[in-house]
């Protein structure tokens, strides 16, 4: 099977060369000097959001307080939300695999409960604010320790519609 | 489709060959895996060729079921000495008290001129030489797997005392792909692993199935619609539907004993409870009500009461309390964190997952807190539940880093195996004996 597609390939190959016209020579034109971009993604960007702001709040173990490092990483969301008013956002709750299913459920919408509240607080709109759990079934990172389960506990904002693409 | 498996095939009690009812030869279910009764059990004959391989499929699932149960020791065909020739003959018992089978099944397979197939059996008691029971079933040759399990019950309720589980499915949640990417689709499939297939597609990640006492419907937790929600699956048309039209998500959910509700958990912002909903109604009632998580209900057989874990103490503990959500009150103290209580098809045991020293256990108690007994504990060891005889529990297990597998244990803690899935397999739920 493999063979007889390398072999069609060839012969289409060839009958590419075949048919290709003689080149002829174009002046060229000097090269414009590059454009420097800002380096770091697009300003209101999806990307922007992700890396600039943060996008992922963690919690402790079968914890759904806000640590004051979440508090300013969600700080800084409600800000960026505040800029570009059109974003709407889903926050998903999810939990470490040290937990039953239904319970982890039930721990990840505290979570992501938790993180909209303080968005709201800060002044979003609620109406702009989706949540969802998903347990411990989506974890960030799927190996079974400690540093996996610290990351895998978390509020995660994403951005649903709005963004500067 | 499953119904028409069940009107596919009548069953005939041997009556006229029916024992004296004063057979001797018992195994106990609580002391049998210590010592595991040996049971013959022969190839069933057949008139041609094709019949021949339905006995021999026939027998080989019932010594498998017997063997599982771990109450039983199937003796190899080898050793027998005797070769049964009609089943209308008497078996020469001495032949088989040689080489120490304590019970004996055999059978025979006769094609119809209908193109159905009649199977017969007969139990008989080695040492009191007597037949203890004997069955007749018709059917179509495609629906020999099911007799052979129904025969299998007939042994086990004959030689035990108790109710048998072997024909039975299986609902649960396949897994494949890494951890990060998982596809969990529903599989359903016979007790012993055969006959598996899909009712969901890979679209939709779906979790905690259970059946209905009918066995015709199906619960579920799917993401199917964006956020998690309570799914409807009727086995007969293959249909699914949403459980009502809630603000928050639904999950965990569970039928009542009569079918005719479903209890589940509906969180909204955060705050987790229990609710029940009427099918025929629709209409819904609060159970729980505080600022806690409330989830996994599940009702006690006689409807009366609700098991469910709440963590209103501080840590996630167990919680009994009346089917219209009076008399809450705390049942487990032990040391550890508890969830996923299930109630016992009995009425006598509730069945749960314990978290303590990082490790995760499968136990029971009694529906009052006491009597806490650990049968089974790993890595994770999750989501128990049991065996329409209240005597095995199945289950799932992961190690650290690995994909989740299905296994069973006996109400002993003895008897401990894997269940063969062709995929990393999670949230088993057993049916009711099919009817």
């Amino acid at each position: 099977m493999r063979k007889i597609v390398i072999a069609t390939a060839a012969v289409a190959a060839l009958a590419a060369c075949a048919s290709r016209p003689e080149p002829t020579p174009t002046p060229t034109e000097p090269t414009p000097p590059p454009v420097t971009q800002p380096s770091g993604p697009v300003a209101g960007s999806a990307e922007d959001f992700r890396v600039s702001v943060g996008d992922r709040v963690f919690f402790g173990y079968d914890r759904f307080d806000l640590t004051s490092e979440a508090r300013s990483v969600l700080e800084r969301q409600a800000a960026w939300l505040q800029r570009y008013p059109n974003v709407r956002v889903l926050v998903a709750g999810n939990a470490d695999e040290r937990g039953t299913r239904e319970y982890n459920l039930a721990l990840g919408a505290r979570r992501a409960a938790a993180a909209k509240d303080y968005l709201v607080s800060l002044g979003v709109s609620a109406a702009r604010i989706e949540t969802v759990s998903y347990g411990k079934e989506r974890p960030l990172d799927p190996r079974s320790n400690e540093e996996a389960w610290s990351v895998n506990r978390n509020a995660h904002t994403q951005i649903v519609s709005g963004a500067v693409s | 489709m499953i119904r028409k498996i069940f009107a596919a095939f009548a069953v005939v009690i041997a009556a006229a060959l029916a024992a004296p009812a004063h057979a001797q030869v018992r195994v106990s279910v609580e002391e049998g895996h210590l010592n595991p009764m040996p049971i013959a059990v022969v190839d069933f004959l057949g008139a041609n060729p094709a019949a021949q391989q339905v006995g021999r499929d026939v027998a080989g699932v019932i010594r498998a079921n017997l063997d599982r149960s771990g109450l039983f020791r199937p003796i190899s065909s080898n050793a027998f000495i005797e070769r049964i020739g009609a089943l209308e003959v008497p078996p020469r018992f001495a032949d088989w008290k040689i080489i120490d089978a304590q019970g004996l099944v055999v059978g025979q397979v006769t094609p119809l001129p209908d193109g159905r197939i009649r199977i017969d059996f007969r139990l008989y008691d080695v040492f009191a030489e007597q037949q203890m029971t004997g069955f007749t079933y018709t059917t179509t040759p495609d629906n020999w797997r099911r007799i052979a399990h129904r025969i299998s019950d007939q042994i086990y309720e004959q030689l035990t005392g108790e109710r048998g589980y072997f024909d039975t499915r299986i609902v649960f949640v396949s897994e494949t792909g890494p951890r990060t990417r998982r596809v969990k689709r529903l599989m359903i499939m016979d007790q012993d692993g055969a006959n598996p297939f899909f009712l969901t597609s890979p679209d939709a990640m779906v979790l905690t199935p259970r059946f209905s006492p009918s066995t015709q419907m199906i619960t579920y937790m799917s993401f199917e619609t964006g956020a998690p929600r309570v799914f409807l699956y009727n086995l007969e048309t293959n249909r699914r539907e949403v459980l009502g039209d809630f603000p928050g998500m639904t999950f965990s959910p569970r039928f009542s004993p009569n079918g005719r509700s479903i209890v589940f958990t509906l969180d909204m912002n955060g705050n987790s409870e229990i609710f029940s909903m009427d099918l025929a109604t629709r209409s819904r009632q609060r159970l729980t009500n505080n600022a806690s998580i409330d989830t996994s209900p599940s009702y006690s057989p006689d409807g009366a009461q609700i098991v469910f874990t709440s963590d209103r103490g501080g840590s996630p503990q167990l919680y009994v309390m009346n089917a219209d959500g009076s008399g809450q009150r705390r049942i487990s103290f032990g040391a550890g964190r508890y969830s996923t209580p299930v109630w016992s098809p009995r009425g006598d045991l509730i069945a749960f997952t314990r978290e303590g020293g990082g490790r995760f256990a499968i136990g029971v108690m009694r529906p009052d807190g006491s009597g806490e007994r650990i049968l089974t504990e790993s890595y994770l060891d999750e989501a128990p539940t049991w065996s329409p005889n209240g005597r095995v529990i199945m289950f799932f297990r992961e190690s650290r880093g690995a994909g989740p597998r299905l296994w069973s244990v006996d109400l002993t803690g003895r008897n401990l195996r894997e269940i063969p899935t062709q995929t990393d397999a999670s949230d088993p739920a057993w049916s009711p004996l099919l009817p």
